[in-house]
């Protein structure tokens, strides 16, 4: 194995290997890998003593795409970063380019787009369920994931025509009003979800087998967690209690009632069992919602042509995976000087070094899940 | 015309410290005025090339924009923060502003490395959200080094830059905030900056052996490696 032009790898030194390491390359064909990632192990026998994350295989150029379209033409290519949550990534790039235009999209339209960002974050976290107990071996809750996930996504169909990478805001605020019975079927959706979370915890949360594939797996401590830039349930489950919705409410959360759960030791499951209550609470968000949507207009006066005034703007929203922030710079054009993205996978995933070390090599693949990334938005 | 001397005024503020922010700078004169001047335009090298890159796409309305009245300049900023800075860095600290009610604060790139610390140590900026970069072809420090930071004891966020010249260099952060690592290799990678001490200054998202850093402005929209991409994926071009 020639790898000389990998030079000065701070973290797997294939050069220099010990008596009984080895180096085992995973990815980026992979099924547990969640995409196009690519793992390079160094292992001691059956440990890991060493980890390198090779990405990029995604990479679209996002940023430079940005530069050559409108702010409105933009929008929709951020739905393609994590595509899972689409409606979270298009909610963060619609208020960035509010705040840079100094315009605010009226109340009503802001308690919608909670709704249904709150609604996305369920079904990426449902997503993430799903796959991660695949990967460890929990066949059964991927099945009853997806079924539930299906309903949000016949919301989104119904509300925008589109399922996936929805573009369901615009900068300023809607271009839909919301259809003849929303309030209803979001309404029957949190009542029979409160149930259905239920059976996933039936399912996982005292097995034995996932206890014992999750407990003290991949464990990060606050300080590292913060040192490294994680955030969202990552962060949480080490301890920090930080959520932007209530740091910095946007959108119309600081209308609404929620916890943040957070989790005592930073493990595997620590962090399963954040997600799990985040989308209770999400439920509690949506249902507090539909009971009084305000009347009144779907969209801000901005006008058809979008010239933000010279500056620049950063805006961070708590997306499903963590912070996701925008910083746009306008040079007074209809087309922004440069957009960069903040994604939190990317960040997050730079984390894994430090909870891979150490453990049995059969735990990458845990570990790899429970950071929950989207190789859309690590590679952009 | 009249809009090179403006132009000129407003690169020098971030030495002298009396204009607007630096990207102020480059737009203005940057809307209307010849582009056979400077190749380099940032705004306008690029818009030509939109149109004909993306044959389906619909044309941007891009008509050039008339500035009618002057920008808003960033009013500048002052509060505790700033003036603790300011004590201890003295002239390190170039210039202040607050735009859309955030607080931004343009540094010295020689004393980005203790800037940073301190702001870590003494000011809680214990958390690195972001650190990235610009490119302003025309200005004489060609690039804005950017890095967002966050207080969880504060809830307060604030950003600081720095100006880099082409080759000029800058002291890694990496030792403060580790989640810099990937994040500056992201911007060696896209704008070929290079971080000292950094550990591991490699490419991050394009191949190792990729030549060119694509989110300068005059790497085009079309450009690509050739050679690479037909040496490792046996194709004449992408596009």
């Amino acid at each position: 194995m020639d790898e000389t032009r990998t030079k000065s790898g701070t973290q797997v030194e294939t050069t220099v290997l010990g008596a009984d390491e080895i180096i085992l390359n995973m990815g980026p064909q992979h099924p547990s890998t969640h995409g196009v990632l690519r793992v390079k192990l160094k292992l001691d026998g059956e440990r890991v003593a060493g980890s390198e994350c090779i990405i990029g295989y995604l990479h679209r150029g996002v940023e430079k795409i940005a530069e050559h379209r409108s702010y409105q033409q933009f929008a929709p290519y951020v739905d393609r970063m994590d595509y899972v949550a689409a409606v979270s990534n298009g909610l963060g790039y619609c208020e960035a380019v509010e705040k840079l235009l100094g315009a605010e999209a009226p109340p009503r339209a802001r308690v919608v787009r909670t709704i249904l960002t709150e609604l996305q974050r369920i079904a990426s976290h449902l997503v993430w369920l799903g796959t991660h107990a695949l990967d460890i071996g929990a066949l059964t809750p991927l099945f009853y994931c997806f079924r539930e996930r299906e309903e949000i996504l016949k919301i989104y169909e119904k509300y925008c025509g589109a399922r996936l990478t929805t573009h369901a805001f615009r900068i300023g605020g809607l271009q839909y009003e919301t259809y003849d019975g929303f309030e209803a079927e979001v309404e029957r959706f949190c009542n029979d979800f409160s149930q259905r979370i239920d059976e996933y915890e039936t399912l996982l949360t005292e097995n034995r087998i996932w206890l014992g594939r999750t407990k003290g797996v991949g464990v990060l401590s606050a300080a590292d967690a913060i040192a490294l830039g994680v955030s969202g349930p990552v962060l949480r489950a080490s301890g920090v209690k930080w959520d932007i919705r209530k740091a910095a409410p946007y959108a119309a959360y600081d209308q609404y009632k929620f916890e943040i759960p957070t989790g005592p030791n930073g493990d595997t499951y620590d962090r399963y069992m954040v997600r799990m209550e985040e989308m209770r609470q999400s439920r509690l968000i949506c249902l507090q919602a539909i009971e009084n949507i305000p009347s009144g207009p779907i969209m801000a006066r901005i006008g058809k042509v979008l010239k933000p005034p010279p500056g620049e703007v950063y805006h961070a929203i708590e997306a499903p995976k963590g912070e996701l922030g925008y910083y746009i710079v306008s040079d007074g054009t209809t087309q922004p000087y440069r957009v960069r993205v903040r994604p939190p996978s990317f960040v997050n995933l730079q984390a894994f070094d430090q909870m891979a070390r150490g453990s049995l090599v059969a735990d990458v693949v845990a570990i790899i899940g429970t950071i929950d990334i989207v190789l859309g938005e690590v590679d952009r | 015309m009249a809009d090179d001397p403006s132009k000129k005024d407003a690169t020098t503020p971030p030495s002298g410290g009396g204009g607007g922010t630096p990207p102020k700078a480059d737009e203005t004169p940057a809307a209307p005025p010849a582009k056979a001047a400077e190749p380099a335009k940032p705004a306008e090298a690029v818009k030509p090339a939109a149109p004909a890159a993306a044959a389906g796409a619909p044309p941007a309305p891009k008509p050039a924009p008339p500035p009618k009245e002057a920008p808003p300049k960033p009013a500048p900023l002052d509060n505790e923060l700033v003036q603790r800075l300011k004590a201890r860095f003295g002239a390190a600290i170039i210039e202040p502003t607050i735009d859309r009610k955030q607080a931004i604060v343009l540094v010295a790139a020689a004393q980005w490395l203790e800037i940073s610390k301190y702001c870590r140590d003494e000011e809680k900026f214990d958390y690195l959200a972001d650190i990235t970069a610009v490119d302003w072809p025309k200005r004489e420090k060609r690039f804005d080094l950017v890095a967002n930071l966050y207080s969880f004891a504060k809830n307060e966020r604030l950003r600081l830059k720095a100006h880099l010249g082409e080759n000029e260099t800058v002291s890694t952060v990496v030792n403060i905030w580790p989640t810099a690592n990937w994040l500056e290799r992201e911007i060696f990678d896209m704008f070929g900056i290079r971080f000292d001490g950094h550990p591991d200054l490699r490419r991050m998202l394009l191949p190792e052996e990729w030549v060119g850093h694509p989110l300068r402005k005059d790497y085009d929209i079309l450009k690509q490696d050739e050679a690479w991409v037909k040496e490792n994926l046996g194709i004449e071009s992408g596009q």
